[in-house]
This record gives C-alpha cells, sequence and structure tokens, in this order.
C-alpha cells in the first residue's frame, strides 16, 4: 500500500505545474531550491563558528539553546498562518478498497515530511555534526537532535489540531510576545530559563524520551479527530468562500470601457495570484530604499534609474506581462462577444497608467532623498506610463500560456515563457542604457530629458500604437484561443 | 439563414469536419447529434469564428464570420464552461455580457425575470461565484447568458448535460419558445436523442466529421435515431 502512495506522490510531484515548465525555467527554479538549500547549510555549519567568535565567552550550544524557545513559537506562529494539511488529495482514493486509518495515516505522515519540517533540518543536522566534532558528548548531542527532530514534528501536528482556531493563534501571539516583554524589561530571565530547559537535554539525553511522548499524543490526537471527519463535508470540503460584491458603478463613468475595468478589478481582487500581484506592486514602492541608501549605487546612475522604475512600475511590469492570459480561461467567450477589440486593450492600458499613478503619488515621500533622486521617480513613472503600457500590451500578443486564475499566487510561474524574459530589455535595460549614454557623453540633465521624452512622445501616439496593437491581437487570435484552451 | 459551405477542418491528416453544403433557414430550430469525436464542437467554433477552417466558409445572415465580426452582435452563444468567468457572481456576469450586448441594468433585470423559473432560486441572490456553483447551475447561468441582447441566433452545445429533470423540461419550453415566432435560429448539439428531437425540427447526425443523416423532425425520427445509433 505504501509503494501506492509513493508511486502516487511521485506523479504528482513530476507532473505538478511547476514541473512541466520549459527546461530554462525548470533551471532558474532548481537554482533558486538549492541556494536556500545552501544558505540553510551554511548557516549550519557555519553558525558554531560565528557564535564562536562572535561571543568568545558563550557556549554556542547554550546560545541556541536559550533562544530555541522563542524559535518554536515563531515557527507555531508561521506554520499556523501558512501550513494547512493537504487532505484534499485523498478524495479520489475514498471510494477505492482502502482502509480510512490507512488514508488518515497516510495524510499523517506525508505532512511528516513536509518543506515545513524539512527546512529546519538543514541546520540542526549540519550543527549537530560540528558539534560532535568539536568535542561534545555523541550521545547528549544526539538527543538533543533527537529531540529537536521530536518538537519540529510536533509543531507539525499541533498546528493542525489548533489551525481552525483562530483563539490560538491569539494566545501564541500573546505567548511570544510575553515571553518577550519578559525578557525585555528584565522581570523574568526567559532567555537563561529556556536554555537550562534544553541544556537539561543535552546533559541527560533521556530527557529527549518526554518529546517521543508529546510527540505520540499529538500525532494520536490527530488520527483520532481525523479520522472521524473524513467525509465529503467535513474534512474532505472543498472551501467555498461567500462572494463580495462591491459597488463598482462610480466605474461606469469611464465610458465604454467600464465593464472591462469592473471586470478587471473583480480578477485582481477576487484571485489569490492576481491579488498577489497587486500587493506586490506595493511593496515595490520600498524598492528604491535599497540603492538609495547604499554607498555602492550612490554613484551608479543607471542603477538607479533601474529603481527608479520599479517604484513605480510595479503593478505595470507584474501586471502587463501577463496581459491577457488573465483572461486565457475565458478567452473564447470573450471573442464571441461583439466589442471592439480595442475597448478591452484600452482598459487594460487605462488600469496600468492608473496604477502608475497611484504609486507615484505615493512615492512622494522619496523627497527625502534629494530632488534628484525624485526627479528620476518621475522620469521612471513617465517612461512606465508611455512606454512600458504600451509595449506591454504589444508583448502580450506573444503570450501562449494558459493562466489558471484558481491555483496559488505567489512563486506560481504559470503562464511564464520567453516572452517574459525577453521583455525585461525594452522594458528595464534599454531606458537604463539611454540614460547612461546621454548621461555621461551629453551631459548634465538630458539623461532625464530623453527617457522622460520617449516616455511623453509614447504617449502621444498611444492611438496610433494601441490600433497597431489592436491588429496584432486579432491576427493571432486563433493561436491565441488555442493556446489557452489547453490544460496549463 | 446560415449557410455552411464545404466546411473541412484537419489536424494534421486528420480530418475531424467535413460538411459539404448544409443550409439552415431563419427560425430553424436545428439539431446536431453524434457520437463523442464526431465534429459537433467543431463544427460550432468554426461556426463562432473560434477555430479556422482548413476549406470552405460560413455564412450567418450574409456574413462570412470570419471576414467580419458583425455576426456577433446577433449572435448568443454557450459552448462550454469556459464561457462564463468564473471570478465573478452570476449578478455580475450578467451585467458584464449585458453591457457588451447594450443592455443597461434595467434591461438586464427585466430579461432575467423571464427566466426566474428556470433559475428556480439557484443563480440569483446566491452569494456565490461561478466557480463555485455545481455543473447544472453554471450551465443555466451560461444558457441564459447566450439568450441576451435579442439575438437572431442561439448556439447551445449540450445544453442538456448535467441538467436536472425539471430545468431540462423548462429548457425545452424556452427553446421552443424562442423558435415560435419563426424569426430566431437556435443551433442545439446533443447526446440525448428524445430531447432533441422533441425540440428540433431539424435533426443532422455527423460521423466522424461528415453528415450522415438530415432528417426533418417526424414521430419516427426517434426511433429511427436510436436504431442508426445502436449498432
Amino acid at each position: 500500500m505504501i509503494s501506492h502512495f509513493l508511486k502516487l506522490e511521485w506523479k504528482q510531484f513530476t507532473r505538478s505545474a511547476a514541473f512541466g515548465k520549459s527546461i530554462a525555467l525548470k533551471i532558474l527554479m532548481g537554482f533558486f531550491a538549492l541556494y536556500f538549500i545552501l544558505t540553510f547549510l551554511a548557516i549550519g555549519v557555519g553558525g558554531y563558528f560565528i557564535l564562536k567568535k562572535q561571543f568568545p565567552d558563550s557556549d554556542p550550544l547554550q546560545l541556541v539553546n536559550s533562544y530555541l524557545l522563542f524559535a518554536i513559537l515563531g515557527d507555531l506562529i508561521f506554520r499556523y498562518l501558512m501550513q494547512k494539511l493537504p487532505i484534499m488529495n485523498i478524495k479520489p482514493l475514498l471510494i477505492l478498497p482502502i482502509k480510512k486509518s490507512t488514508l488518515v495515516h497516510y495524510v499523517l505522515g506525508k505532512s511528516s515530511f513536509s518543506f515545513f519540517n524539512i527546512l529546519g533540518l538543514f541546520f540542526y543536522i549540519p550543527f549537530a555534526i560540528v558539534l560532535i566534532k568539536e568535542g561534545y558528548t555523541t550521545t547528549g548531542i544526539l538527543g538533543w537532535l533527537f529531540t529537536m527532530i521530536l518538537i519540529i514534528q510536533s509543531a507539525n501536528f499541533l498546528n493542525f489540531l489548533i489551525n481552525k482556531n483562530n483563539i490560538a493563534l491569539v494566545v501564541i501571539g500573546a505567548l511570544l510576545f510575553a515571553l518577550i516583554g519578559l525578557q525585555k524589561f528584565e522581570i523574568v530571565d526567559v532567555v537563561s530559563y529556556g536554555g537550562q530547559l534544553f541544556d537539561a537535554i543535552y546533559a541527560n539525553p533521556i530527557f529527549s524520551l518526554i518529546g517521543v511522548v508529546v510527540f505520540v499524543v499529538l500525532y494520536q490526537l490527530n488520527y483520532k479527530q481525523l479520522r472521524n471527519q473524513v467525509y465529503l463535508d467535513e474534512a474532505v470540503a472543498a472551501k467555498v468562500e461567500e462572494a463580495n460584491t462591491a459597488d463598482m458603478t462610480w466605474a461606469d463613468k469611464l465610458g465604454d470601457v467600464a465593464p472591462f475595468i469592473k471586470n478587471d478589478m473583480r480578477l485582481i481582487w477576487r484571485n489569490k495570484r492576481t491579488k498577489t500581484v497587486f500587493l506586490m506592486s506595493f511593496l515595490f514602492l520600498f524598492y528604491g530604499l535599497i540603492f538609495y541608501t547604499m554607498d555602492a549605487y550612490k554613484d551608479s546612475l543607471p542603477m538607479l534609474m533601474f529603481a527608479s522604475l520599479f517604484v513605480t512600475g510595479g503593478f505595470t511590469l507584474n501586471y502587463g506581462q501577463f496581459i491577457p492570459a488573465w483572461d486565457s480561461a475565458h478567452y473564447k467567450m470573450l471573442m464571441s462577444q461583439s466589442f471592439r477589440y480595442r475597448k478591452f486593450l484600452e482598459s487594460k492600458w487605462v488600469l496600468m497608467v492608473s496604477m502608475t499613478t497611484i504609486l507615484y503619488l505615493l512615492s512622494f515621500p522619496y523627497l527625502y532623498f534629494g530632488t534628484d533622486i525624485f526627479l528620476m521617480i518621475t522620469v521612471g513613472a513617465i517612461f512606465n506610463i508611455g512606454f512600458n503600457s504600451l509595449f506591454l500590451l504589444y508583448a502580450g500578443s506573444f503570450n501562449r500560456k494558459r493562466i489558471d486564475l484558481t491555483k496559488g499566487g505567489f512563486g506560481n510561474t504559470q503562464g511564464t515563457s520567453a516572452t517574459q524574459f525577453l521583455i525585461v530589455i525594452p522594458l528595464m535595460l534599454f531606458p537604463m542604457l539611454l540614460f547612461w549614454v546621454f548621461n555621461k557623453f551629453v551631459g548634465y540633465n538630458s539623461g532625464f530629458i530623453i527617457v522622460a521624452g520617449i516616455g511623453l512622445i509614447s504617449l502621444l501616439f498611444k492611438n496610433y500604437a494601441l490600433n497597431f496593437i489592436e491588429k496584432k491581437y486579432i491576427k493571432d487570435k486563433y493561436a491565441m484561443i488555442n493556446a489557452f484552451g489547453k490544460e496549463a | 439563414m446560415i449557410t455552411i459551405d464545404t466546411v473541412s477542418k484537419k489536424y494534421g491528416k486528420a480530418e475531424v469536419l467535413n460538411v459539404s453544403s448544409l443550409e439552415i433557414p431563419t427560425g430553424q430550430s436545428f439539431g446536431l447529434v453524434g457520437n463523442n469525436g464526431a465534429g459537433k464542437t467543431t463544427l460550432f467554433n468554426i461556426l463562432l469564428d473560434l477555430i479556422r477552417p482548413t476549406t470552405g466558409t460560413i455564412i450567418n445572415n450574409n456574413i462570412v464570420v470570419n471576414q467580419s465580426e458583425d455576426w456577433k452582435t446577433f449572435t448568443g452563444s454557450f459552448i462550454d464552461e469556459s464561457f462564463l468567468i468564473s471570478y465573478l457572481t452570476s449578478e455580475e456576469y450578467f451585467e458584464f455580457i449585458g453591457d457588451l450586448r447594450g443592455m443597461n441594468k434595467a434591461d438586464v433585470a427585466k430579461f432575467l425575470a423571464q427566466f426566474d423559473e428556470f433559475f428556480n432560486e439557484e443563480i440569483i441572490g446566491k452569494k456565490k461565484y461561478l466557480r463555485d456553483l455545481s455543473k447544472g447551475n453554471q450551465k443555466k447561468a451560461g444558457i441564459v447568458a447566450a439568450m441576451m441582447g435579442n439575438p437572431q441566433v442561439v448556439i447551445l452545445d449540450e445544453p442538456f448535460a448535467n441538467l436536472d429533470p425539471t430545468t431540462q423540461i423548462r429548457l425545452k419550453t424556452i427553446i421552443k419558445d424562442l423558435t415560435e415566432k419563426g424569426d430566431i435560429t437556435v443551433l442545439v448539439s446533443s447526446h440525448d436523442l428524445s430531447h432533441v428531437t422533441e425540440v428540433c425540427e431539424r435533426i443532422v447526425v455527423l460521423d466522424k466529421g461528415s453528415v450522415v443523416k438530415d432528417i426533418k423532425t417526424s414521430t419516427e425520427t426517434l426511433k429511427e435515431l436510436e436504431s442508426y445509433f445502436s449498432v
């Protein structure tokens, strides 16, 4: 039975959306995964030596131990927010001749190996090995490591028990803050008490058996709870969210693009991925802070230009690059309705321009960094509005990858193809290069003028450009319908 | 009047559709039956200019569908769930389609009121997104949206599938009412022979892309079709 489950898991993994991507994307994602693993490994291996160097008077293990309590509570909060029991997977298995108890063990057992539980091991295991090499008693360290694994696993199962209850989150959060508070105002020395607790395990590895008991009890509780809920209307129920219908009649003033604008705003707000894009664009506002405050970039004007484009362009870039794939699920229907394609494109344009304008207004505090920086942001905003919005619409006609809006938000690469990588050149590198060339060889302010100028000229030729883009979309209509109709 | 003239569709070497000539006069209720892969949906998709035929043309009320888009103003259709916008509520969806078809809010409300019985209180005022409705209810919303804006041609692919018995009967009444006056052409495809013989005055059977039967519906038709398909 287990081998059946393992085979299913393997197929799910290799056939998942993330894996079906082009080879370039796979390599890129592989690098990211590797990067994270290596970072944790480095911290694990190097942790001992770093602590030793920074705090020569203390014992590295005791240092780690004394802050473990906070880490555990923090981990619980993180899990509470991010980790859900993947119970829907067993839906197709319910009607097969498999015992329900087996299914429940399978779901629970599988959760033991989730990303949340593995990541920590990349720190604890190398750290433990280094400790043994450095002369700590082997049994003590192994007992300690064993306890850490048990704590991770217990946190895993505790999370599933309390996850449905918001009070639990408040309690954990309050506990964490209380402990930090007690420590900070020196009422109780939480750090040293917490440390002693875990030091004791190292001294007497037999204490780790307490962890075993806790783990077994939590697992049993999970099992009991879930075993009685393996029904389609209980644990295995798909969640249905209640529609929130905001009044959007104000948008009717926008004339004949209004229906599309309203539609797009609903699209953005009601789907995870688009919502992420929308909220992220406000985070991009702070992108400038990284560049403007670092001395390394102070004199590198093209890099500052790069950052300035991002400050106001977060939405345009991230939303615009997947036009019209956002509408891929119902593209056929749109194509059988009578409206001018122009209106559809124009609504997207209005959306991008309005968001860039809003982000620009929000970027006014950057005046703090001086008029030069602010001028750069202004120029970037003009370029985003004038050139980038139109260019992204044009680039969109090359999108041939369906986006399934019901799939998750963060880190979802669905719809990504070579187009997304190629368009970076005109969007970002082109203005940077122009800015650099003019600034270097022509001199004072000409860099600003040329980039803003291109933005303004594009804006002036907007109608002409939209006509051209419209023709391209109409020409590629069948190819897009065909591509968007295919399952992603 | 819809004229289908030597329309064929090939994918590589495989020919999925080959209709030499078919004329559907205005006001006819036209039924299309055939097993899976017979080419029903392909024909509808070509009629809606969603895929291009390899050869031939379709003329919808004097408009060649892949040369002008003017047919869109008088043609309503529902092919499958991809014609719904999953993240809208049904009201918002009707409003959107209404907007595109030149109906204001009052028009839409008035139009929808006719379908109260058909909706059976499961579509309007439910506070649910279309993606969370059951298949049958999604279908109801799509079918009604296809009739918005006084279309002269209504195309419904498998409208009876997934509907509950009561709704199937109500849908049959709606289709009959549409064609009663003789100015609206309705094209319906179905796997359910009895439904299609009941609502359509003419039935065309497709097999592997070709027309194998073209029957004017009579009391004998159902038997004839059943014996054809029971081979």
